[in-house]
């Protein structure tokens, strides 16, 4: 079940990520000796056992429905790399 | 005098304030030289905001004027550079945030403020608190103050290092995978992960969501709950932060260890466990029984699967957090011609080698064909994992174990092995997938002089016992009045 050069590649593109063949070859091989370690999880019978995605047992909180300040329009510009008009600019799309 | 003023303890430095005995601005300029003169040979900060620190000191000193001052009021403090900061550039040690300076506060940052605490600067950690070393930082490696060549722990490494070479009174860090203990331990100070939910993680940039806390590291354990006391309790802004009040924590030092039930889990000892720190937890635990401690045997018998599963679970959660950095709202933008191509410039350049390892993992063990595999299997040993502490916990009130199996290693030694690396967290990793709190207590040095921490577990919302065990043994050995010679 190993990853093979050409899935890591694929995983990369999936991630927006652009990496070089030299950090592909490295990733492959710290990627497989990584995820041969985690298959030892394959011994743990867990067919009975539910997943616990969360240790808190959450209920969705609730509030009252009122309006408050959020966040003014040019602070939340402040950080952008790039902004025109009161908005963020983007290369274009299409 | 300004430099006796920076070796005390977070609870000596609020007394002298209280009493007016120094002035706040006094105090935050000794530590703004201390920090001038001598942290480039540690690099715990990477920003020092002096004009901030001062502005802060000043009203605080009119606060105490008044009469109106908390016990946080002029104390001098360093944030780990995750926790946003208004109007304070917040980096996450990345290049992909090297300029980013948040609107608003962590709620953590702004109860510290209405406290009338003094932000000193934010201290340096591994980029988006990725790694157990604080070599992964964009700002480069912190050092430890026992040792310079020495990692000093991670990711809070600047936190841990900035209270141990008294460039700050205290510290807060954050912890997922013993991000606060595991640096503690290596720096000799003490570090407190709270129970997941206890702190509000508003203004935390996020890591792993299911496992991430905000804790103090402090040089004594009155002052992890002194600090505590001020950044615990609900938020309606943190969804997952708990309802249940948050009590006095000071209330539970002072209190008899007599008939108490110490659980020292038999995983945490052995193979693996360097002999410098085995025998160093042993003499502790041989304390806690002097002290009246009953100790007990207990096993907690999933904790050889726990650093798999952290690193699927972790990573999962890390790629789906860290898909927000795309170049467009905040931070660094890389060249490009379109929108694809940005988001994959933004974020080659943007994070380091680490960053994109996990977040190659995690995109992988998410992806489809894979989850169940991956993900779900993990989640379902984590269950395993917290099922093991709640039937250890019916039989003791708090568990007793190393932090770390080895003293601090030597920057660059596990560098180029990511999965050494994650390895050297084995006795803290479990905690966060339990969601329980633990702590880090001086006890005792290697043969090399690197100081050993022990680790004090308990169950959900066990901090009042923690503090109290932590506190008892803390008062009965001189470990942690021991300082490096920095």
């Amino acid at each position: 079940m190993a990853l093979t050069r050409d899935e890591v590649a694929h995983v990369a593109e999936l991630a927006r990520l652009s990496l070089g063949p030299e950090e592909i070859d490295r990733f492959t091989r710290q990627l497989n000796d990584i995820l041969a370690y985690v298959r030892k999880l394959a011994e743990v019978d867990t067919r009975e056992t539910p997943p616990m995605a969360h240790v808190v047992p959450v209920a969705t909180p609730f509030r009252e429905d009122r309006v408050e300040a959020g966040l003014p329009r040019d602070l939340a510009l402040d950080n952008a790399p790039a902004r025109e008009e009161g908005a963020f600019v983007v290369p274009r799309v299409i | 005098m300004a430099e006796e003023l920076c070796r005390l303890s977070l609870s000596e430095v609020s007394s002298l304030l209280a009493r007016r005995r120094v002035s706040p601005v006094e105090l935050t300029e000794a530590y703004l030289h201390r920090i001038a003169a001598r942290d480039g040979d540690l690099n715990a900060y990477i920003t020092v905001d002096e004009a901030g620190a001062l502005a802060q000191a000043r009203e605080a000193e009119a606060r105490l004027a008044r009469g109106e001052g908390g016990p946080l009021t002029g104390a001098p403090l360093a944030l780990k550079d995750l926790l946003a900061t208004h109007g304070l550039r917040t980096t996450c040690a990345s290049r992909i945030l090297e300029n980013f300076v948040p609107p608003y506060d962590a709620t953590v940052c702004a109860r510290l403020r209405r406290e009338g605490a003094v932000f000193l600067g934010k201290v340096n950690m591994d980029e988006f608190a990725m790694g157990s070393s604080t070599e992964h930082s964009a700002f480069g490696p912190t050092r430890n103050p026992w040792n310079r060549e020495c990692i000093p722990g991670g990711s809070s490494g600047g936190s841990a290092a900035a209270v141990a070479a008294d460039l700050c009174a205290a510290a807060l860090g954050s912890d997922t995978g013993g991000s606060i203990r595991q640096p503690a331990s290596h720096c000799g100070v003490v570090g407190l992960k709270p129970t997941y939910g206890r702190v509000s993680r508003f203004g935390l940039v996020a890591y792993a969501s299911s496992l991430d806390q905000i804790g103090p590291l402090t040089k004594t354990v009155r002052d992890a709950a002194l600090l505590l006391n001020a950044i615990a309790g609900h938020d309606p802004r943190d969804s997952t932060s708990l309802l249940a009040p948050a009590p006095d924590y000071l209330a539970a030092l002072g209190r008899d260890l007599a008939g108490l039930k110490v659980g020292v889990p038999r995983e945490y000892f052995g193979e693996g466990v360097d002999p410098d720190v085995e025998a160093a937890v042993k003499a502790a635990l041989n304390t806690l029984a002097g002290l009246g401690a009953d100790l007990v045997e207990v096993s907690l018998p999933h904790t050889a699967y726990a650093v798999a599963v952290y690193y699927v679970v972790a990573m999962a959660e890390a790629s789906s957090n860290l898909a927000r950095y795309d170049g467009v709202k905040y931070g660094f933008r890389g060249p490009a011609g379109n929108l694809r191509e940005m988001y994959a410039q933004t974020r080659t350049r943007g994070f380091g080698e680490e960053v994109r390892r996990r977040i190659m993992l995690g995109t992988y063990t998410l992806s489809a064909g894979y989850y169940d595999a991956y993900y779900r299997k993990a989640s379902q040993v984590r269950t395993l994992i917290r099922r093991d502490f709640e039937a250890a916990f019916q039989r003791c009130a708090v568990l007793a174990a190393p932090v770390a199996p080895t003293p601090a290693f030597r920057l660059e030694e596990k560098l180029d092995d990511p999965l050494t690396m994650y390895l050297s967290d084995i006795f803290t990793i479990s905690v966060n997938l339990a969601g329980i709190p633990g702590i880090s207590v001086p006890c005792g040095f290697s043969a090399a002089g690197l100081p050993i921490g022990l680790q004090i577990l308990g169950p959900p919302l066990g901090e009042p016992q923690i503090f109290t065990v932590a506190h008892a043994f803390e008062q009965a050995t001189d470990h942690h009045r021991r300082r490096p010679e920095f």
